[in-house]
């Protein structure tokens, strides 16, 4: 569909793999990746804020952090989109949710599916952070209930396992 | 006053199999996972999508208001405003006890009529077939604003001849205490100290913002599906539309964050409206900029302390003075004066004591409850004020802390014999000493240390008469059910009714399903407020599953022909203790009483202390069931060039009575270390005139990871609480003492005390200024 002013594109349909699966889409140019992936049914991706601020609505693209709100649809097409639940789950948990769940990493919740992205993101990055670099790399993801200590214990926890394994994550 | 023993207080943690230990949290994998569902995530068939047009003016009659062109945009369904409501309008703001008790005036319009109070006030809702369709009508929306002056400073509103917010006056509350002879006390004292302290507008700032769903069932029972502390909530969204109370259906979903904010209904209300006017399912998500206007935040305060002190640091006499700012509508604001009122003296025995507090009507924000619901600003004051004492008798601030400390059987300032123990000086003593030692200053950075106590209460005011339901059933193959409406704010509300059982039962935590937060099927709880909800549900399912202890063991007694008390139960098994070869599954035992036809499941209340009230006159009375005591220590580097204060260290150690589950009451105390270190040094709503400056997270700046300090919780576990197992209340009381103890740490690292919070480098570096010109 065309803008008949500008004869531009308004909507088109996009390929986004999400989590392995292939999705398409009829997307309009305005619509964020944020709303388009809770539109396919991944409400695990949390809006807080719609600019940016909070980080809760972080996914990977193409194996980079980034906030779904401030990513437009568009521009996820023909690229690979990991959510949380892309991750891991019950029963094949990745070694960041098993540390998220031991140390306690958890508390509202709200912030985690972002928290956790972000986490893959830094140990994909540097398999074996300091204490600054985690909190440099989870500097964008904001979470008002744990203090961050166990989410900082837990992603140490889980580079270490992650490390044992041997292989990248 | 009605005290309820507790049968298994003073049991001593070590006889614990469960209660106590860091167990996973029941709630933890589904929100690690992604599975858990928030009020936001839902959906409904022929759902609609809902958007609240708020004022743009603080003070202003509504001349008109016209939809007409709201109502034609294709896709919208209803376009509500206050002419489509009945002029009887409104929603109670109030949050009453079992017996129903309203403070006056605190009937809110749920769509402002005529006249718009704060910038924010609903005026118009949509629900159209998109979010995007909603917000294009919204703006097609015309309002008619005729601005009328407003007042926005508590002090000009309690002024003769401020414009009048509503009713007869800008007093929206007030309270005195009058206790022993003041003349005398300050006779007796050496010395006069005398400061007022400031404090901010915080905001909750929880990370998933206002969400609903609301639909008329094929009962014609409105549902309600919500992000709330509250499920109780169902009898004043009724109240509010004309439907009976069993017609209202509310269910509190995993709470993505509350801290108070959630405590007053924020949106139900306006979904029930569009869902009656509609006849289809509607969900609202606040947008960010549109949460800072949908619930209260913290008040400020304007408090001032005159205390007399001999020479030795005894203090002899107290006057007090508060004034909050209550905004454009009452909400919760008499209650939370009340706390501030109750909490003057802090952790401190003032034998003679005056108290006058005020909160009053301005065309600000409607401020409401949030974490420390006014106890943490009175504390704050009483905390700055020990070290100025100290510092003017030339004393250690910690031996003016212990020569006034408040003990086990003193009256508090309301007369109120304290009961439970009071650890205040061993958790102050071991916070400080796990600051270790100072490092050394260097050229432009000051080093310094600071520490704060406090006495906060849990559990509701006592004549708010309050109780909590909750069930346990043990299933046919052994697995068990807790049942209660208890919300699950974050806190692992849910998750220790489950360790609780557990511990009870004999079984493991997995084993037990707790659910929780729906008013309509699972038994009322009351709120997740007031840090009550482990004290009061906690307690009904610790006397539910011991009655269903009782009658397996009954059954499994007669069965080995032993008495109950020969029997204990773990890993799913009933034995007979030292006989292990008598033993039986729980499953067995279960059908034993099946066949016997004994209950294998329990409905139990429990029901909290109660009193009358408090003298108007002397402000004389039992207030609450029982206090939390403990401190928070912090060490702090200041750069005395650019004013910024870095946290190093932040330390809480407090009594928790007993730990139900250690890794959630660990979490509790770091998470309140950085919220309290944002009140101290970093957040603060900014309102011009009414109207709020700083309207997303961008502006209102909240601690992040960089931010973190070393924090580290210190448990201590006197089993002197009212809880299950005697446990104390601890999500608000942990974060009573944290931003007192920064402010101190910055006063004993610079010189100079900053008593307006939050302490901003500005702030400092103009203090600091001010001192080398002054000194």
């Amino acid at each position: 569909m065309t803008d008949k002013k500008t004869g531009m594109a308004r909507e088109k349909l996009v390929n986004i793999h999400v989590n392995g699966t292939a999705c398409e889409i009829t997307v309009p140019a305005w619509r964020t990746l944020l709303e388009v992936l809770r539109e396919l049914g991944h409400v695990e991706v949390k809006c807080g804020c719609e600019k940016g601020d909070c980080g809760a609505c972080a996914v990977l693209l193409d194996g980079e952090v980034v906030d779904s709100c401030l990513t437009l649809a568009w521009n996820a097409d023909r690229r690979s989109v990991m959510t949380v639940q892309g991750l891991g789950g019950p029963g094949k948990a990745h070694p960041l949710q098993t540390a998220f769940i031991e140390h306690g990493g958890a508390q509202c919740g709200y912030c985690t599916p972002g928290m956790i992205l972000a986490a893959k993101a830094l140990l994909d990055d540097i398999p074996n952070p300091s204490l600054d670099d985690i909190k440099r790399g989870l500097s964008g993801n904001l979470c008002r209930c744990t203090g961050y200590t166990r989410i900082f214990s837990a992603i140490r926890a889980a580079a270490q396992a992650l490390r044992q394994e041997g292989g990248t994550s | 006053m009605n005290r309820m023993e507790n049968p298994l207080a003073g049991v001593k943690s070590e006889k614990f199999r469960q209660v106590g230990k860091p167990l996973i949290r029941t709630d933890s994998p589904t929100k690690v996972y992604g599975t858990a569902v928030y009020a936001g995530d839902l959906t409904m068939p022929g759902m609609l999508y809902a958007a609240v047009l708020h004022s743009e003016r603080a003070s202003a009659l509504l001349r008109r208001v016209d939809t007409t062109r709201a109502k034609e945009l294709p896709g919208v369904h209803c376009v509500l405003t206050a002419e489509d409501l009945p002029a009887s309008q409104g929603v109670m703001t109030d949050m009453p006890g079992q017996t129903g008790g309203m403070t006056k005036n605190t009937k809110q319009p749920i769509l402002a009529k005529d006249r718009v109070r704060f910038c924010g006030e609903p005026i118009a809702l949509v629900a159209a077939e998109s979010v995007a369709i909603a917000e294009q009508a919204i703006g097609l929306i015309d309002v008619d604003y005729q601005d009328i002056d407003g007042v926005y400073d508590p002090f000009d509103a309690l002024a003769p001849g401020a414009p009048i917010v509503y009713g007869d006056d800008n007093v929206v509350a007030s309270y005195k205490i009058r206790k022993g002879d003041i003349e005398k006390g300050f006779a007796e004292a050496d010395v006069i100290v005398e400061n007022t302290f400031t404090t901010q507008y915080q905001e909750q700032a929880f990370l998933e913002p206002e969400a609903a769903l609301a639909w008329v069932d094929e009962l014609e029972v409105l549902n309600i599906r919500s992000s709330t502390q509250v499920v109780e909530h169902y009898r004043a969204v009724a109240d509010a539309i004309g439907l009976p109370h069993n017609r209202v259906r509310l269910r509190a979903e995993f709470v993505g964050g509350g801290f108070g904010g959630k405590e007053v209904m924020t949106i139900e209300v306006w979904l029930a409206l569009l869902a009656l006017a509609s006849r289809r399912p509607v969900r609202l998500v606040q947008p960010r900029e549109r949460s800072f206007l949908s619930h209260g935040p913290r008040h400020p305060f304007n408090i001032t302390h005159r205390t007399g002190v001999t020479r030795d640091g005894k203090i002899t006499a107290l006057q007090i003075s508060f004034t909050s700012d209550a905004g454009a509508y009452a909400k919760l604001s008499p209650y939370i004066l009340l706390y501030a009122t109750v909490g003057a003296t802090g952790p401190y025995r003032v034998d003679n004591l005056h108290v006058d507090s005020v909160s009053a009507a301005t065309n600000n924000l409607p401020a409401c409850a949030f974490r420390g619901f006014g106890t943490m600003q009175a504390n704050l004051a009483c905390e700055g004020q020990m070290e100025e004492i100290a510092k003017t008798l030339g004393m250690d601030s910690m031996e003016v802390r212990r020569r006034n400390f408040i003990r086990t059987g003193d009256a508090n300032a309301t007369g109120q014999i304290i009961r439970s123990a009071v650890w205040s000086d061993q958790c102050a003593t071991q916070a400080l000493a796990a600051l270790g030692k100072r490092p050394e200053n260097s050229q432009t950075t000051r080093i310094g240390h600071g520490v704060a106590c406090y006495q906060q209460s849990y559990g509701r005011i006592l004549w708010m008469k309050d109780s909590s339901e909750a069930w346990v059933g043990v299933e046919m193959d052994g697995t068990v059910v807790v049942r209660s409406a208890v919300a699950d704010i974050g806190g692992g509300q849910s998750s220790a009714l489950a360790q609780i059982t557990a511990e009870i039962l004999g079984v493991p935590m997995k084993e037990v399903v707790v659910y929780f937060g729906d008013g309509a099927v699972t038994p009322l709880a009351g709120t997740s407020t007031a840090s009550r909800a482990l004290y009061m549900s906690g307690n009904a399912t610790q006397m539910a599953a011991t009655r269903v202890r009782e009658n397996l063991l009954g059954c499994a007694g007669r069965h080995f022909s032993v008495e109950a008390e020969e029997l204990d139960m773990n890993d799913s098994q009933v034995f007979v203790v030292g006989d292990p070869k008598r033993s039986m599954t729980i499953n067995d035992c279960v059908k034993l009483c099946a066949a016997e036809g004994v209950h294998r499941h329990n409905l139990a209340i429990f029901k909290a202390p109660t009193s009358e009230g408090i003298d108007p006159e002397t402000g004389q009375g039992e207030v609450f069931p029982d206090f939390t005591y403990g401190a928070h220590a912090a060490q702090v580097a200041v750069d005395i060039e650019t004013g910024e204060v870095r946290v190093l260290q932040s330390i809480g150690a407090h009594d928790v009575g007993q730990a139900i589950n250690l890794r959630a009451v660990e979490g509790q105390v770091e998470g309140s270390a950085l919220m309290g270190q944002g009140f101290a040094l970093c957040e603060e709503l900014i309102l011009e005139q009414g109207q709020l400056q700083t309207r997303s997270l961008s502006e209102y700046l909240i601690p992040t990871s960089e931010d973190v300090p070393k924090i580290k919780a210190i448990i201590l576990e006197s089993g002197s609480g009212l809880g299950p197992f005697g446990s104390k209340g601890i999500g608000e009381p942990v974060y009573a003492p944290v931003a007192a103890s920064i402010a101190n740490a910055v006063t004993d690292a610079i010189g100079v005390h900053i008593f307006e919070l939050p302490i901003t480098p500005e702030k400092i570096v103009k203090a600091l200024r001010r001192k080398e010109t002054v000194g």
